[in-house]
Formats: C-alpha cells, sequence, structure tokens
C-alpha cells in the first residue's frame, strides 16, 4: 500500500481536480437564481422567478422532451447494434473483424463536425428530410461504440469456461445465454447505456448537422446564450437535470461496480 | 462463410458503396445550382386555411412567445422555431436538406440576394398582405428583396449598427467611427465577428479617404477591399473580442472587458436595463444597417400558413412588440402608435418618425457581388470577403 | 409459454449449428449501418475536397484537382489556425493526462468501495449538466471583473487578463473533456491486480519505481484512449472557441462551418476538414497499435 504522505497528497490532488470540476457547475447553479439576466460577479440579487418561467417556456418543455425521446431511442439503438458488434467481436474470427473495431470507433474519434458534415451528406442523398429521426440516428451512430467498448471489455472479463461449464451442464445455447452471459454483461450494458444517454443529451455539434427544424434541449440552450435574455433559465435547467440525474448515475455505477471489487 | 460467398458479398458491398457513394456525391453537390436563376412566381390566389405547421428560421428574438402563441391559436399553425446566429447559418439552414425544410427565414440583407440568385425562395404576392400598403416606402421595394419588380421577401424590421460606448468609462461621448480604430481604448474594443463587418471600414474610408474612391461599402474593387481589410487588419491588436453572440457583448461590457464598440440597439437596451451606463450614437461617417425581411422558400410546404404568418407581423401590433424587444423599427409607417403604447416615446427613440435623411445615412447590408451594380463588373464577391475577413481574424 | 420457450430454443440451436447465422446476425446491422451511413459518407467528403468551384458562376467543377490543398498550404492564415488547432488539442491532452492520472490512481488504488462509488459519480455528472453553459460560466470566472480577479484582488494580488485569450480556451478546454481522461485511465488501472503490486515491491522496487515500470505502462492504453476523445473533441470543436476565445482564436471548426455556409465552398471546406481526418485517422492507427481500444 501507499505510504500515508502519498495517500495524503493523492487526496488533496483528488481534492482539487474536484473543485475544478465543480465550480462553474456551482456558479450555474447560483446564477438559477440571478435577479438579472446579465451575469455578473459578484452576484447582486437573488430571485426564484426563473424556475416558474422555465417550466412556463413551452420551447423549454418541447426541447427538453425530444432529447430524451431522441436520447432513449438512439440509446436503444446504441445498444442493439454494439452489443451485437461486442459479441462478433469477442465470438468470432471472421474477415472483416479488425475493420468493424476499428469502425465503430470512428464516429466519436473523429472530430464532430466532421461526423456531422459527413451524416448530413448522407441525408441529403436519400432525400430524407431532416428531421427527429436523422437526430436520432446522427446519435445513435457515435453512441454505438460507447455501448460496444463497454460490452466488450466485459465479456474479456467473463471466463470461457463459465459458458462452457453451463453448456456442459446441459443447459442449451439460449438458457447458457439468458442466465450466464446476460446476466454477467448486464450491468456493462447498464452502464454503457447510460453514458450513450448522456452523451446523446448534451450532444450540439453533430446535431446541429441533423437537425431540421426540431430543438434539442443544447440546441435551445445555444440559442438561448446567444441573445442572454433567457440564461438564467438555461441555468434553471442544467440544474433540474443534474438534480434528477445524480442519484439514478449512482445507482447505476453502485450495480455497475464488481461486487467483488474491495 | 466460404471463400466464394465472401468474395460474393464482398463484391456486393463494393458496388453497393460504389453506388451510394456516386449518388452522394451528386446530392453533396446539390447546392452547385447556386446562382442559376430566381425561382418563378406562382402565387395563390388568396390565403387559404393552414397546413398546421410552419417551420421558420429567425433571429433570436424574432419569435418570441409573446407574439406567436397568439398566431398559433389564432391560425392554428404551429410554429417549428429555428434560431440562426448568422446570415450564413440563415442561408445554409435554408439550403439543408436540398430546401424545403423550411418554410420562412427572417433574412437579412445580406443573405437575401443569395438566397434569391440560389432559387431557394419564391416571388410572393404583396397583395395579400394588407399591411404592405403602409410599409415605409424605401422599404417597399428595396433592391435587396426585389428582383425584376418581383418581391422575394417582404419586409420586416431595421436598425442601424451603432456606436456604443460606457459613459462611466469614456465621458466625452464620440462621434466617429475613428473611435474604434485608433488606439485610445486599445484592447477594450469590440467589433462583430462578421465578414459584412468589411462594410463598417469601407463605409469609414469611404468618408476619411476619398481618393479610394469607395462609392458604395457593399461594391469593393479589389484595391478598395484590400484597403478595408488593412484597416482591420490594423485594428486587430485594438481587439478584446470579435462578438459573435449579442450575449458576448453584452458580457463584454458588464464585466468590463470591453467599453466601446460596434453594437445593435438591442445590446444597449439590455445593458441600461441592467444598470450599466452604455450610449450609443450613429457617428458622423453613418452606419451600416440591417433591414430583414421574411422570405417563403421556393420548397415551402406550408405555403399557407407562411402567408398568414406574414400578413400577422406585418400588423402594427406585432411590428411594435417586435420592436420593442429587439430595440430596432418596424417597417409598418402605421405602427408608431402602438409602439408608444407599449414604451412612451419608442417611436421616436427608434427612428420611425424620423425624417428620410436618418435613413439615407444608413447603408444597409447587402450581398457583395461580382456585378457592381453600375455596369462595372469588377467588384469582389462575398467569397471574397469572407476570405479577407478569416485572414483579419486569423 | 412453452411454445415461445421451445422456438427460442430452436432458434438458439440453430445458431448454435450455424455460427455463420449467427455471426451474420450479430455483426451484419452494425457492419451496414456504420457502412451506408457513415463511411459512405466519409469517402464523399473527401473525394468532395480534391473539387474546386468556378469563381463566376459559383458551380462546382468536378474535376480532379489539388487546387484547395496549394491554397490552403500556401495561406499563412490558414496554416496558422491549422497549427493552432493541433497544437491546442495536443496541450489539452497532456494538461488532462496530468490532471487525471493521480484521480485515477487513487480511485483505483486508494479509495475504498463506497468512496471510489462516490468519485465516479462526481467524476461522470458534469457529463449531465449542459457542456454549453458548463463553457458559458467559465466567462463569469475569468472576465476581467470575473471571479478569478475578485478573488486575486482580494488577497491583494495583482488581475489575471486571461478572458478571452488563448489561454481562457486552454483552461477551458482541459476542464470541459477532463472526465474523458480520467474514465478511461481509471479503468486501465482497475484492472491492474494488486498483487502487481506487491510483486514490484517484493522484488525490492520503490514507490517510484514501480510506478514507472508497473503502473504506467499499465495505465498507457488507458491514456492513449483518454487521449482520443481529449484530442478529438478539441480538434472538432467551434463552440467554445467563439465563446470564450479572444481574437485569433478560430479553430479549424470555425472555418470548415463558416465555408459550409456558403454553398460553394464545400470543396474548400472538406478540404481543410481532411486534416483533422487524417490526423486522426493516423492517431487511431497507432493507438490500436498500443492497445488502446480495449479500454476505450
Amino acid at each position: 500500500m501507499e505510504r500515508r504522505a502519498t495517500r495524503i497528497l493523492l487526496g488533496l490532488w483528488v481534492a482539487l481536480v474536484l473543485a475544478f470540476l465543480f465550480v462553474p457547475i456551482l456558479l450555474i447553479a447560483l446564477y438559477a437564481f440571478n435577479a438579472s439576466n446579465v451575469q455578473s460577479w459578484p452576484i447582486r440579487g437573488l430571485s426564484l422567478q426563473w424556475f416558474p418561467a422555465t417550466w412556463a417556456n413551452g420551447e423549454v418543455r418541447a426541447a427538453l422532451w425530444l432529447s430524451i425521446r431522441a436520447g432513449l431511442i438512439a440509446t436503444a439503438l446504441a445498444v442493439i447494434l454494439g452489443t451485437g458488434a461486442a459479441f462478433a467481436v469477442h465470438r468470432y474470427r471472421f474477415p472483416g473483424r479488425d475493420a468493424l473495431s476499428f469502425g465503430v470507433v470512428l464516429p466519436i474519434a473523429l472530430p464532430g463536425i466532421i461526423t456531422g458534415m459527413a451524416l448530413n451528406s448522407f441525408f441529403v442523398f436519400w432525400g430524407m428530410q431532416l428531421s427527429f429521426w436523422t437526430i436520432v440516428i446522427g446519435h445513435a451512430t457515435f453512441c454505438i461504440v460507447i455501448v460496444y467498448n463497454n460490452v466488450l471489455a466485459r465479456l474479456r472479463r467473463v471466463p470461457r469456461s463459465l459458458t462452457e461449464a453451463s453448456m456442459d451442464l446441459g443447459a442449451g445455447p439460449w438458457m447458457t445465454f439468458r442466465r450466464v452471459t446476460f446476466p454477467a454483461i448486464s450491468t456493462a450494458l447498464i452502464a454503457g447505456a447510460l453514458l450513450a444517454f448522456a452523451l446523446s443529451f448534451d450532444e450540439v455539434i453533430v446535431t446541429t448537422f441533423t437537425a431540421g427544424a426540431q430543438n434539442t434541449l443544447p440546441l435551445w440552450i445555444f440559442g438561448a446564450i446567444r441573445l442572454g435574455q433567457e440564461l438564467p433559465e438555461v441555468n434553471v435547467i442544467v440544474l433540474v437535470v443534474l438534480a434528477l440525474t445524480a442519484v439514478p448515475v449512482w445507482l447505476a455505477y453502485r450495480v455497475t461496480m464488481d461486487p467483488d471489487g474491495r | 462463410m466460404n471463400k466464394k460467398a465472401n468474395m460474393g458479398e464482398r463484391q456486393m458491398k463494393t458496388s453497393v458503396t460504389k453506388a451510394v457513394l456516386a449518388a452522394a456525391l451528386g446530392a453533396v453537390l446539390a447546392p452547385a445550382g447556386a446562382f442559376a436563376a430566381p425561382a418563378k412566381a406562382d402565387y395563390p390566389k388568396e390565403i387559404g386555411k393552414g397546413e398546421g405547421e410552419l417551420n421558420i428560421v429567425a433571429w433570436e428574438g424574432y419569435a418570441q412567445d409573446d407574439w406567436i402563441k397568439p398566431f398559433e391559436q389564432q391560425s392554428g399553425c404551429k410554429v417549428n422555431r429555428k434560431y440562426a446566429g448568422s446570415s450564413d447559418e440563415m442561408v445554409a439552414l435554408m439550403r439543408s436538406g436540398g430546401g424545403g425544410q423550411y418554410d420562412l427565414v427572417s433574412a437579412s440583407g445580406d443573405a437575401t440576394l443569395r438566397l434569391i440568385y440560389g432559387g431557394d425562395v419564391q416571388p410572393i404576392d404583396v397583395n395579400l398582405i394588407p399591411d404592405y400598403a403602409n410599409f415605409l416606402d424605401n422599404l417597399k421595394s428595396p433592391p435587396h428583396n426585389t428582383v425584376n419588380g418581383l418581391h422575394y421577401g417582404l419586409s420586416y424590421e431595421w436598425g442601424p449598427n451603432v456606436l456604443m460606448w460606457n459613459a462611466d468609462k469614456i465621458t466625452t461621448p464620440p462621434d466617429s467611427w475613428a473611435a474604434i480604430y485608433n488606439d485610445t481604448h486599445k484592447g477594450q474594443i469590440t467589433v462583430p465577428d462578421n465578414a459584412i463587418q468589411i462594410a463598417d471600414a469601407a463605409l469609414y474610408l469611404m468618408a476619411t479617404k476619398p481618393e479610394l474612391g469607395i462609392k458604395d461599402p457593399y461594391e469593393l474593387t479589389r484595391a478598395q477591399l484590400d484597403a478595408a481589410t488593412k484597416l482591420l487588419s490594423d485594428q486587430r491588436p485594438l481587439i478584446k473580442k470579435y462578438w459573435a453572440l449579442a450575449s458576448d457583448e453584452i458580457e463584454l461590457f458588464k464585466n468590463g472587458d470591453a467599453i466601446i464598440g460596434a453594437a445593435w440597439p438591442y445590446q444597449t437596451n439590455a445593458l441600461r436595463a441592467d444598470n450599466v451606463n452604455v450610449m450609443d450614437t450613429v457617428p458622423k461617417e453613418g452606419a451600416t444597417g440591417w433591414a430583414d425581411s421574411w422570405m417563403l422558400a421556393s420548397k415551402s410546404k406550408h405555403v399557407m400558413c407562411a402567408y398568414q404568418f406574414m400578413k400577422y407581423v406585418s400588423t402594427h401590433e406585432v411590428q411594435a412588440q417586435q420592436e420593442i424587444y429587439f430595440g430596432e423599427t418596424p417597417a409598418n409607417a402605421k405602427a408608431c402608435d402602438a409602439m408608444n403604447a407599449l414604451e412612451a416615446g419608442s417611436c421616436s427613440k427608434y427612428h420611425l418618425d424620423a425624417p428620410a435623411s436618418y435613413f439615407q445615412q444608413i447603408h444597409f447590408w447587402k450581398t457583395p457581388l461580382p456585378d457592381c451594380g453600375d455596369g462595372r463588373k469588377d467588384c469582389t464577391s462575398y467569397g471574397d470577403w469572407q476570405k479577407a475577413w478569416q485572414k483579419v481574424k486569423g | 409459454m412453452i411454445g415461445a420457450g421451445g422456438r427460442s430454443n430452436r432458434l438458439s440451436a440453430l445458431f448454435w449449428r450455424q455460427p455463420m447465422l449467427a455471426l451474420a446476425g450479430l455483426a451484419l446491422p452494425p457492419v451496414l449501418w456504420l457502412v451506408l451511413i457513415y463511411i459512405a459518407a466519409l469517402a464523399v467528403l473527401f473525394v468532395a475536397a480534391f473539387w474546386s468551384v468556378d469563381d463566376f458562376t459559383g458551380e462546382i467543377v468536378r474535376t480532379w484537382t489539388v487546387r484547395n490543398f496549394t491554397e490552403l498550404a500556401a495561406s499563412p492564415t490558414y496554416r496558422t489556425i491549422a497549427l493552432r488547432t493541433i497544437g491546442m488539442a495536443a496541450l489539452v491532452t497532456l494538461t488532462d493526462a496530468v490532471l487525471a492520472f493521480p484521480v485515477a490512481y487513487y480511485m483505483a488504488r486508494v479509495a475504498g468501495r463506497r468512496l471510489r462509488l462516490v468519485l465516479i459519480t462526481l467524476v461522470v455528472l458534469p457529463l449531465w449538466s449542459s457542456y454549453l453553459a458548463r463553457v458559458y460560466a467559465w466567462r463569469l470566472i475569468l472576465a476581467h471583473d470575473g471571479a478569478l480577479n475578485w478573488g486575486l484582488r482580494a488577497l491583494g494580488l495583482p488581475a489575471a487578463e486571461i478572458g478571452y485569450t488563448n489561454w481562457a480556451m486552454w483552461i477551458v478546454f482541459s476542464y470541459i473533456w477532463l472526465p474523458f481522461m480520467i474514465m478511461p485511465v481509471y479503468a486501465a488501472l482497475e484492472r491492474i491486480p494488486p498483487s502487481f503490486f506487491e510483486a514490484s515491491q517484493d522484488l525490492g522496487a520503490r514507490g517510484g519505481r514501480t510506478l514507472r515500470r508497473v503502473v504506467l505502462p499499465l495505465a498507457m492504453p488507458g491514456l492513449i484512449a483518454g487521449s482520443i476523445f481529449t484530442f478529438s473533441l478539441t480538434l472538432g470543436d467551434y463552440i467554445t472557441p467563439v465563446l470564450v476565445g479572444g481574437p485569433g482564436s478560430d479553430f479549424i471548426g470555425n472555418v470548415v462551418y463558416s465555408n459550409v455556409g456558403v454553398a460553394n465552398n464545400i470543396p474548400f471546406a472538406a478540404a481543410y476538414a481532411t486534416v483533422p481526418l487524417v490526423l486522426m485517422g493516423l492517431y487511431l492507427w497507432l493507438a490500436r497499435r498500443l492497445g488502446a481500444f480495449e479500454v476505450l
């Protein structure tokens, strides 16, 4: 184990990095209560007016709802495609296996503006009107890799002997999958899906190229930031989303952690 | 999978890829037809029942619930709003998906001709808009939205790009754009991040360097463009930030980063509302300005809703609401009473009742084209301006 | 119930007997999705970069030319912007690696189960608060009369004029992408069996030596995986420069974005976009060889 001094130093470093991560978020939380809609330091007046104002804002509600739906569907697609790819790469040797594992990473590893332009040209080619569904397709494309990586990493940890034992004990392949493989990867699926949803929920650059008249929440936020009139409402939204997601995120990671971990 | 099947699959994959590639190549380049010809007129006989939906591209602040909600209720047209941050973005949005994605756009004069000659918008029948008759004469058929007698746009609101300063920090009111080109306020100046800013420099040169022979800040020869670019390059070390969003400038002034700059009256209003002592003026050299028009997409699927919308936003009540929200001036000359009712004295504050001479000192944005408009063909295009502006910004 | 079970059993047995069928069922959907939607479109983009635009008609000339590339190479402006973008991406990646490693190490090796869970949640949580709002919040911190200078003045220190400069971009980019570095490094470190450390120590290696010889090499895939994110995300961003950059802060993304806005500049935009495209391609190829894909 590390020496005591090392541990204290490390702990200090972690505290500083966490402070770095959360100072802007604390500011966002504080300025959700800003009396003025222009941000200046220090805050000069507090007000609760932006909470009802945000709730009453139809555009915000529409954008939030659209983001949730798009995120859910894109995540579902990513789970199906990513899990398939992960199983294929893990279980089989086939031509193009390397290319698949490479290709799946591309949409997220290439800069967003390239992914956005490319997807846009694809939709134009098929004569697809940019719509809710083009947003979903775009998001699913870059979310595949998240699920893929999580599932693949888990599959690599599940000893092959486990499935073999199950088969030896007379369980069919379906039974083996349901009783052995799936439970083993289920938490990885949760973690992957959660992260995929988070990415989709906050994506701006690709969405700019794949959205039509629809505004996802980040697109609405970008709009609100431009003129600055509705800035406190942006802060309210961020604060509320954070408050609503903190516990589920914590729970999800709790079930994901190896029970045998320290 | 045996080898043969594998080969077959690969072959198929290649040919599919090829087909996709070939077709997609054509599709990406669909806007290649830009500057082909304006779309032909195909007017509806009357404004009929709405299609239930309307997709618009607008400047932020141009589609507030205050006046959109009543419209939705009375027309049954649900308005989907997409906000754009620049004229370039508006053009891109109107062309996205091959066009037809959006029905209406609140285009400024530096985008209108691009949209007209790109075939992206169609002529509209102004006779179907009752309030058209009340428009300011200069805005009934302005060259930026009317070509060969066809109205491709319906004028909406207009305003000058003003010189704004913090009156607590600068006590002698400046009366010339020189204040942002000399180094008195070095490091505390902000100007818009927009290629059309070159016209502001050209306007200043028009007054200060007559030997360049600039007649119109939007029709610049290569030498004139170079001179404007040089002025802007020399200005760059003085700049704190090129503002891209209106809120950029508001915060720059609010948080003490900038004390003088080129602005819209919107920023002046927002800052004054927040107790920042800013003032603005149209300096003696004159000012550039914007005149926005609602334009109807040539592939619009909701033409009736679009006409209902244009009819609605041309009324003096809505024009006044828009004016108060954004700090600009309506095209509808009858809006004065409604303006004053919303904010006493706002009609003269925004110069709707000003004499024509006020209008004359504002040089409204228009798209720079190689055709200078006076027979000469050696002017620089918007593409040239964009590259020059990129060079200035670095 | 039995019928359904029987059918799925028959189906699974079929897949078991016909592994190729199962493989096709698993791999084909993602392959088709990626190839048809994404790879093809990328290829289009790349090809368009070799076309040009007729200056007078604005029409695209579909003959092969490298004019866009020579124009880009000849212009000091575009060279500066490309170098600024790449340099910033590299700097941000380095900064995040330095910031993230001790945190990941602490999470994987020092923290107990409960604390580890809290830390993971805290590191991931910022991803749930809007990226735009967080970037925007930094303006309030770094502005002339912002929170940072307010604090400095209170301490009697001179004000730091870093608002709207490349320093501001460096801080904000490092901030925004930090979680993307911490998580893969943590994943890599967490995988090291405790016995490795003990073995190293048993063999007489001191803390520093264990770190250099055992931990760093094993953490390397995680660092590289994280760097793919931080590097690429910085490389492709165009909003942060607009929000917190000063004059002379444009990125490749800004140029590409503004050129897409004017239809006849698509080949030029595509040509410039090949810079990050090729760069990331090389980077990924290298990362793959170093085994970073396993902890992404």
